[in-house]
């Protein structure tokens, strides 16, 4: 009978702390805004705001373990935004999106798009 | 990026914060969780979903799941007229790369994100011989890969499809709610990687998680209620053609 | 997706339950049938059966001590399945048959077994030689004891345990039958009926094992067969067989008149995927066509010839046709989806470790260590005067 057995149940009491130590890989967005506090500042008033860093810049605990030898890869906004913005008449009604072939005409979508703040102002695209 | 010694001053203590919270390299379990003060489930708002199949790629980053099998999937709906009864379904690779555009018909179209639902009468851990899952004292079902068979009983019994034998380990294998990372204090990859919040983890057990509002609030199912298994993924809105 | 038609949710689409899992309730079906005909005689005294009682003991054994193997064989971690005896789950039937195998196998059968051959053992652990004295030896276990008195000890102990026996292999394969038929996610498994239909079904395989072996080994050994005595088995074959079929019918009509949820597509499953399997071999010739055969039997006239040819027609019938039930209820299960909107596809390897070349072995393994055990504890009557057939072949 293995050691820790029947502890909270008919289990073994051992298996949650083993499966709770797994390393992290994201590190969640709080971490992230503890160093970027510019990038929370810039999004915050934007459509982007409650998008979480990591959902498009992936998983970066590792960065955020040791932000000078592990540098976060450049995104590739013509994959990346199309993800979520590219029409689809599954997609709810409300949520914005776009023929991407018609609207930007192959241009990445950062030619005119920030990504932290994607509104385009009445002043013209950034 | 130009960092004054005044953005350091600032930023320094709420990295430190963070940091524990991170403990990337340190693996272990926050000191400060206890199992008897939480009971987790998951709220999915269907209306917010964009089949954008973030989630499904978080959570293979995160725990190593392998390709071809799933921890959570996303799966498209197409229900024509008045046929409930009948919906055209599909989830391409789970949805991990999200869908291509289908032809426009009329009728009703929607995403439906799937995971483990960590039934509270869990019918999988009723038929495991020897314990190997189970359901933990804070609601989460996990599998105990030293102790796992590999019998596939579990997979025979859970009505939903969520879980697989993992191919390297010989062990079953399912969503864990990200446990290793809710008993530090994040939410799980999938709810993270949501751009639209349409997936967010809740804590049952605390008077102040807006689940408990949003349940009173909103019209809430879960999946095959009939099946009797107190599953704790509760979905807003779910078309009753879901399967 | 290859293989796969309409939606299956995506961890389905691979199955679970090899042909492994198909073979494992037929070896247990076959030990709870041949036992229970072996009770026949013992409890019931149904003299007629006489000739087969100590056979079908050895069959069922035979079968027994196999019936574990394919279970190992598709386990992913065979080497923890200790872990079943050390923390059962209570509320596991798979946890709770480790323990029912167990003490079927070693309460019941080889007790029952040990008694039946107990005088013999010892009488051949003093006239044999060698490493053969070596083993009868073993296996007296200590006692010479053959005297009247101590015979009747055996016999009305014997006796005992056949009747405990009784339940006991009806425990053994309804337990099976629940394995399946307590699983609510599955609407092909989930009936009441199931254990009932697994133990009718058993019997009538074991029932046709043991007759088809008599038959096979009186024919090898190129003695007589005794006809009163299969006679009486292909009787019970017919009444048990007639009980299955209705068991079987009762629950096809039941589930076709509610037609619930899942029932479009499971009958669409069983018209398109498992079209052969279930309607051609299972039911028509394997259920329909046996039952004709000794129906036949019971209402005409034939000579003994023809019986013995409709028996061995019959029982080989059977047997196809209860291994294809095992096969239509696991692999059939697994074929559609949960969602009930897809199907996908058995690829059954062949030279795999759950593969077709294993499922062969593990069939024919039994009747290889049935041998030996017909050498060691020989079933019939040392000596044996063969009777002239009055009816030459």
């Amino acid at each position: 009978m293995p050691k820790s057995f029947g502890q909270f149940g008919h289990y073994r009491g051992a298996a949650l702390s083993e499966i709770a130590a797994r390393p992290v890989k994201f590190a969640g967005h709080q971490t992230c805004e503890g160093c970027h506090a510019d990038v929370l500042e810039e999004k915050k008033d934007g459509r982007h705001a409650r998008v979480n860093c990591e959902a498009c810049h992936g998983p970066l605990a590792n960065h955020a373990d040791d932000p000078a030898s592990v540098t976060p890869p450049r995104l590739d906004t013509a994959v990346l935004c199309a993800r979520c913005h590219e029409a689809n008449g599954a997609k709810p009604r409300t949520f914005p999106q776009v023929a991407s072939a018609d609207h930007s005409t192959g241009l990445p979508c950062d030619t005119c798009h920030q990504p932290h703040s994607p509104a385009i102002t009445a002043g013209g695209a950034k | 990026m130009n960092i004054t010694r005044r953005h350091m001053l600032l930023l320094l203590p709420a990295a430190a914060v963070a940091w524990e919270h991170v403990l990337a390299g340190n693996p272990e379990s926050s000191p400060n969780y206890k199992v008897t003060e939480h009971w987790w489930g998951m709220l999915i708002d269907i209306p917010k979903c964009i089949g954008c199949g973030n989630c499904v790629r978080a959570c293979q980053q995160e725990n190593d799941v392998p390709d071809g099998y799933f921890r959570t999937w996303v799966e498209r709906y197409h229900v024509s007229g008045d046929n409930i009864e009948t919906p055209e379904v599909d989830s391409p690779d789970g949805g991990k790369n999200g869908f291509s555009p289908a032809k426009e018909e009329s009728g009703k179209n929607f995403f439906v994100p799937k995971l483990c639902n960590h039934c509270a009468e869990s019918p999988c851990t009723q038929v495991c011989p020897v314990g190997a899952t189970f359901v933990s004292p804070d609601g989460v079902v996990l599998v105990d890969k030293e102790y796992c068979l590999g019998c596939r009983y579990c997979v025979q019994a859970c009505p939903y499809g969520c879980r697989f034998i993992n191919p390297k380990t010989n062990t079953a294998e399912k969503c864990t709610l990200c446990y290793h990372r809710i008993t530090k204090g994040l939410t799980t990859a999938c709810c993270e990687a949501c751009p639209t919040g349409a997936r967010q983890l809740a804590d049952l057990r605390n008077p102040k998680d807006p689940i408990h509002e949003f349940l009173r609030t909103h019209s809430v199912q879960v999946l095959k209620p009939y099946m009797a298994t107190h599953a704790k993924v509760y979905y807003n809105d779910l078309d009753g053609s879901v399967r | 997706m290859p293989g796969v038609e309409g939606f299956m949710y995506p961890n389905e689409v691979e199955l679970q339950w090899s042909v492994l899992i198909v073979l494992y309730p037929f070896l247990t079906g076959l030990v709870a049938g041949a036992f229970i005909l072996a009770s026949l005689e013992r409890v019931f005294r149904v003299e007629a059966v006489k000739p087969t009682y100590r056979l079908a003991l050895l069959t069922a054994l035979a079968f027994l001590l196999v019936a574990p193997l394919p279970l190992q064989l598709h386990l992913g971690h065979p080497e923890r399945s200790y872990e079943m005896y050390l923390t059962p789950h209570r509320s596991s039937a798979m946890a709770m048959f480790g323990f029912v195998y167990l003490w079927y196998l070693m309460a019941v059968l080889v007790l029952e077994i040990w008694l039946d051959y107990r005088r013999d053992i010892v009488v051949m652990s003093q006239s044999t030689t060698g490493w053969k004295r070596w083993v009868y030896g073993a296996m007296t276990l200590g006692s010479n004891n053959i005297s009247e008195h101590a015979l009747a000890v055996d016999e009305r102990a014997g006796w005992l345990i056949t009747v405990i026996g009784i339940p006991s292999a009806f425990l053994l394969h309804g337990y099976v039958g629940f394995i399946f038929g307590s699983v609510k996610a599955n609407p092909w498994w989930s009936t009441p009926l199931m254990p009932v239909v697994f133990l009718f079904s058993a019997m009538v395989s074991g029932i046709a094992v043991v007759m088809l072996l008599y038959m096979l080994l009186m024919w090898a050994r190129k003695q007589t067969i005794d006809m009163r005595c299969v006679d009486t088995i292909a009787r019970y074959l017919f009444y048990t067989f007639i009980i299955d079929f209705s068991l079987e019918m009762l629950d096809l009509v039941h589930r076709i008149y509610e037609a619930g949820e899942s029932f479009r597509s499971l009958d669409f499953m069983v018209h398109t995927r498992l079209y052969v399997s279930h309607i051609v071999v299972q039911i028509i010739l394997g259920t329909v066509t046996p039952i004709a055969l000794l129906a036949l039997t019971q209402v005409l006239r034939f000579n003994e010839i023809a019986r013995k040819r409709i028996y061995v027609l019959a029982g080989c019938l059977t047997l196809i046709g209860i291994f294809a039930m095992r096969w239509n209820v696991v692999i059939g299960g697994q074929l559609f989806s949960k969602s009930f909107l897809g199907y996908t596809t058995y690829k059954m390897g062949l030279v795999a470790r759950e593969g077709l070349l294993t499922a062969v072995v593990l069939t024919l393994l039994p009747f290889g260590i049935l041998w030996i055990l017909v050498k060691l504890l020989p079933p019939w009557p040392a000596r044996v005067e063969s009777v002239p057939d009055s009816n030459p072949a």
